[in-house]
C-alpha cells in the first residue's frame, strides 16, 4: 500500500508530465522536488506526526523518552545536560512541558537573582561553587551557532551576612565549612564592617561574613532564555500545557525483610493544552518533577503521598507554594557602589540595583505571618511594617526613603527541611525529583541539573555527591537543615 | 581571537640592592623604550627597565615568545605546561627581586591567568590595559592585592563594565585608578562619580563626569549656571 502510494505520488508528479519540458530547459528544481517527497513520505511513516485531517503542531509528540515536567530553570537545566551527557548523541527524545510560556509565575524570573556560596551545607556550596563556574564560562556552555552571546549581567559584589550573638559561633562553623569546599569567604568583626562600610550600623551585629568572591547578582531572565535556546538547539521538544494525569501501573514487591511495598511505573503523562479539553496522551519513561511551587500537585497526582501516614507510601513531598515580596526602592544618600547584598540577622535583605542608587530587597515573614499564595498580590503594608523598620536600624541612610515598585514570586517551599529534593522516589520508580530549593533553586540550578542528568543516565551522582538530598530522607525522617535560607 | 599587540613586556622596576625574601623571579632583556616619571629615589637608580617573568613555569616560553614578537597568550595555557620549575641561569641572578609592577597591556590575560599576578604579593603597580579577555569576574579576582596595590590601569577593555568596577572598593592602598575608554560601561561619566566615592583616597582618571550629560536645545545658548525652569 504504501509503495502504491509512493508511485501515484511521483506519478501525479513532474513525471507525470512526460519528457516534453526537458527539452526547453530544465525548469525542475529536481532537489527540492525529491526532498519534499521524502518529507511526505516520512510523515506517514509510523512515528511521524502526520495527521491528514486536522493540524497537531501544537500537540506534544505521542512518544517520548523523557518528559520534564516544568520548563523554568531547573527543568531546562536538566534538559540541557541529558541533551549533553547522553551517549550517543540525538539518542533521548525530551520533552518539556511548561504551563505558562510566559513565565508570568515562574519563580525563576521573579527572583532577586542572587548566588552566593555561603551555606551550612557542604553540598549546598558544591552546588554554588559549580553554578557559578557555570555561569562564568556561559558562552562555553551555551553556545548557539550564530546566536549572538549571553551577557547575564553579573554583578560580582559578594554577600554580606550578619549575624548577631547568638549566631555567631554558628557563622564560624559556617565559614570554616565553606572555605573547605573553597568559597572565597572571610569573616569580620564589627569594627572592620565599620571601616570597610561605613554606612552600616553595626548594633546588635557580632560577626559578618563577607564573600570576596563569586558571589553576587545576576539577570535571571537571560540565563532562562539562554539555556532555552540552547536546548531547543539540541533538539529537545516544548509543549505549552498542563499535566493533568499520570497512567501507571502498579507491582506488589516483597523487600528483602519481607514487607510488602508496592511498586509504580508511570507509563504515559496526559498533557492538557491550554483552555482546551483536549488532551495529548504521552508515552514515556522517565517523567523529571521540576514543577517548582507546583511540585507538591504533581507529585500528588504520580500518587505519592496516597497512603497510611507514617508509612514510605503516605509521605507526601513536602513541597509548597510559599509567596516572598521583592521591594525596589529609592534612597538618594544610601550606600554606593561598593554595597554588597546584605542579609541582617532578621532575614531581612536588601541589594543594590543598577546606578541610580535603588535597592531591592525585602524580608521572609515568619510561619505566623506567611500570606496566602493563591494570587501574586503584594502587600505594600508588610514593607512598612516589617521591612523597613529592619532597613533603618541597620542602615540609617534608609530612614528616608521611596518604594519605587514591588512584586512578588513564589518560593518552591520544602517544608521539611528547606533544602532541595533530587533523585528518583523510591516507590514510583521513573520520577525524578528536581525541585523544593527554597529560594536558591536558580542559583544551584546549573549544578541540579547535571546531577539529575547523571542519576538518569548512570543510576548514581557522579561530580557532586547528592545523596543526602534524596526523597527518603522524608520517610526516614533525616533532616539536611539549611541554616542560611533568606 | 586576534593577537594582541605586538610585544608583551611586564616591567618592573628593580630594587637596587634591596632583598626582600624570594618573591618572582625577573629576568633582564633589552631594556624597553617606555620611560616613566620615577616614583622614588630608588627607582632612579634603577636606570633601565626590565622585563620580568611572573612565574618560573613560563619562563622560557615566554623568551621564544618576546624573541618572535608573537604572543598568542591563553592565560590557561601558562600554567599547564611547564611543569619543569628550572629556568636558565639570568632568572637565579634576580630572583630575590620582589616584583613590584607588572605591565600586562593587551595581552590575552584570562581569569584564570590572573593566578600568576595574584602570586605577587608585592605588586604596587599593574596595567592591564587593552586586555581583550579582562572582565567583571577578573576584576573580582583582585582583592588579595589589596595590601599592596597603589595603582591600576584598566583603560580600554572591552569586556569590563560598572559592575565589576564595583568590586574594587577592596583595594583600599589605591591611589590612581585609570577606568578610561571603557565600552561596556552604560553610563561612564556616573560611573566615574560613583567610583570616586567609593574609593576616597583614589585618584580617578577616567571619563570626563559631564560626558554623558546633554544640553537641552534652548538651553545651549544660556549661562549653564542659571536655574533649570522647573
Amino acid at each position: 500500500m504504501l509503495r502504491s502510494a509512493l508511485l501515484l505520488g511521483l506519478g501525479r508528479g513532474p513525471l507525470g508530465r512526460g519528457l516534453s519540458t526537458h527539452r526547453g530547459g530544465s525548469t525542475l528544481d529536481w532537489e527540492r522536488k525529491v526532498s519534499e517527497i521524502k518529507k511526505k513520505i516520512q510523515s506517514i511513516l509510523p512515528g511521524g506526526a502526520w495527521d491528514p485531517l486536522y493540524n497537531t503542531s501544537y500537540l506534544p509528540p505521542e512518544h517520548a523518552d523523557v518528559v520534564i515536567v516544568g520548563g523554568g530553570v531547573l527543568g531546562l537545566s536538566v534538559a540541557y545536560w541529558l541533551k549533553k551527557l547522553e551517549k550517543p548523541r540525538g539518542a533521548i527524545r525530551v520533552l518539556v512541558v511548561e504551563r505558562d510560556h510566559t513565565y508570568s509565575r515562574a519563580s525563576t524570573v521573579l527572583s532577586v537573582g542572587g548566588i552566593r556560596q555561603q551555606f551550612s551545607v557542604p553540598e549546598n556550596v558544591q552546588l554554588s561553587l559549580f553554578s557559578v563556574d557555570f555561569l562564568r564560562n556561559i558562552n562555553e556552555y551555551l553556545a548557539v551557532v550564530d546566536d549572538p552571546p549571553l551577557d547575564i549581567q553579573f554583578n560580582p559584589s559578594g554577600y554580606l551576612l550578619l549575624a548577631s550573638e547568638k549566631g555567631a559561633a554558628i557563622m564560624e562553623n559556617n565559614v570554616k565549612v565553606q572555605r573547605q569546599e573553597g568559597a572565597k569567604v572571610c569573616l569580620m568583626s564589627p569594627e572592620q564592617l565599620r571601616n570597610k562600610f561605613p554606612w552600616i550600623n553595626t548594633e546588635g551585629v557580632a560577626l559578618a561574613s563577607y564573600g570576596m568572591e563569586q558571589e553576587g547578582w545576576f539577570d535571571p531572565w537571560c540565563l532562562l532564555q539562554g539555556l532555552r535556546r540552547k536546548v531547543q538547539s539540541m533538539g529537545v521538544l516544548f509543549c505549552q500545557g498542563e499535566v493533568t494525569r499520570f497512567v501507571s501501573s502498579s507491582h506488589h514487591m516483597e523487600t528483602m525483610s519481607g514487607e510488602e511495598v508496592n511498586l509504580k511505573r508511570i507509563h504515559e503523562v496526559h498533557v492538557k493544552i491550554d483552555q482546551s479539553l483536549e488532551y495529548q496522551p504521552v508515552e514515556c519513561a522517565i517523567v523529571i518533577n521540576a514543577a517548582g511551587a507546583w511540585s507538591g500537585q504533581v507529585a500528588e497526582l504520580a500518587g505519592i503521598g496516597k497512603g497510611p501516614p507514617g508509612t514510605l507510601q503516605g509521605t507526601k513531598l513536602p513541597v509548597e507554594l510559599r509567596k516572598r515580596y521583592v521591594y525596589l526602592w529609592h534612597c538618594p544618600q544610601g550606600p554606593g557602589l561598593e554595597t554588597p547584598f546584605v542579609i541582617d540577622p532578621s532575614g531581612t535583605y536588601f541589594r543594590r540595583e543598577g546606578l541610580g542608587q535603588n535597592y531591592l530587597g525585602g524580608c521572609s515573614p515568619t510561619e505566623e505571618e506567611e500570606p496566602d499564595p493563591g494570587n501574586l498580590e503584594v502587600d505594600h503594608d508588610f514593607f512598612q511594617d516589617k521591612v523597613w523598620p529592619t532597613l533603618a536600624q541597620r542602615v540609617p541612610a534608609f530612614e528616608s526613603l521611596k518604594v519605587r515598585s514591588a512584586w512578588a514570586g513564589y518560593y518552591d517551599y520544602n517544608t521539611f527541611d528547606q533544602n532541595g529534593v533530587v533523585g528518583p522516589h523510591p516507590l514510583v520508580l521513573n520520577m525524578y525529583f528536581a525541585t523544593g530549593f527554597s529560594g536558591h533553586g536558580l542559583q544551584q540550578a546549573p549544578a541540579v541539573g547535571r546531577a539529575v542528568a547523571e542519576m538518569v543516565l548512570e543510576g548514581h551522582f557522579k561530580t557532586i555527591n547528592l545523596s543526602s538530598f534524596l526523597f527518603s530522607r522524608f520517610y526516614l525522617g533525616e533532616k539536611v537543615q539549611e541554616r542560611n535560607i533568606i | 581571537m586576534a593577537a594582541p599587540r605586538a610585544s608583551l613586556h611586564l616591567v618592573a622596576r628593580v630594587w637596587n640592592g634591596g632583598t626582600r625574601g624570594i618573591r618572582g623571579p625577573s629576568r633582564v632583556l633589552a631594556p624597553e623604550g617606555n620611560q616613566k616619571e620615577g616614583r622614588s629615589l630608588l627607582r632612579f637608580l634603577a636606570d633601565r627597565f626590565h622585563d620580568v617573568e611572573v612565574l618560573r613555569d613560563y619562563l622560557l616560553r615566554k623568551q621564544v615568545m618576546k624573541v618572535n614578537q608573537k604572543n598568542r597568550f591563553q592565560g590557561k595555557e601558562w600554567i599547564r605546561p611547564n611543569q619543569r620549575g628550572h629556568f636558565s641561569l639570568d632568572f637565579l641572578k634576580l630572583q630575590a627581586v620582589p616584583v613590584e609592577a607588572v605591565d600586562a597591556s593587551g595581552c590575552a590575560i584570562n581569569y584564570q591567568g590572573l593566578d600568576s599576578l595574584l602570586a605577587l604579593k608585592e605588586l604596587q603597580s599593574l596595567w592591564l590595559q587593552h586586555c581583550p579577555h579582562v572582565d567583571d569576574w577578573c576584576l573580582s579576582r583582585l582583592h588579595p592585592l589589596a595590601s599592596s596595590l597603589q595603582e591600576l590601569s584598566l583603560a580600554g577593555c572591552p569586556r569590563i563594565s560598572e559592575r565589576g568596577l564595583a568590586c574594587l572598593h577592596h583595594l583600599w592602598n589605591l591611589r590612581r585608578l585609570d577606568i578610561s575608554d571603557l565600552p561596556a560601561v552604560s553610563n561612564p561619566g556616573l560611573t566615574r562619580i560613583l567610583v570616586e566615592e567609593m574609593l576616597p583616597n583614589c585618584e580617578v582618571l577616567g571619563a570626563d563626569w559631564a560626558q554623558g550629560l546633554k544640553l537641552g536645545p534652548e538651553e545651549q545658548s544660556r549661562d549653564p549656571a542659571s536655574p533649570m525652569p522647573a
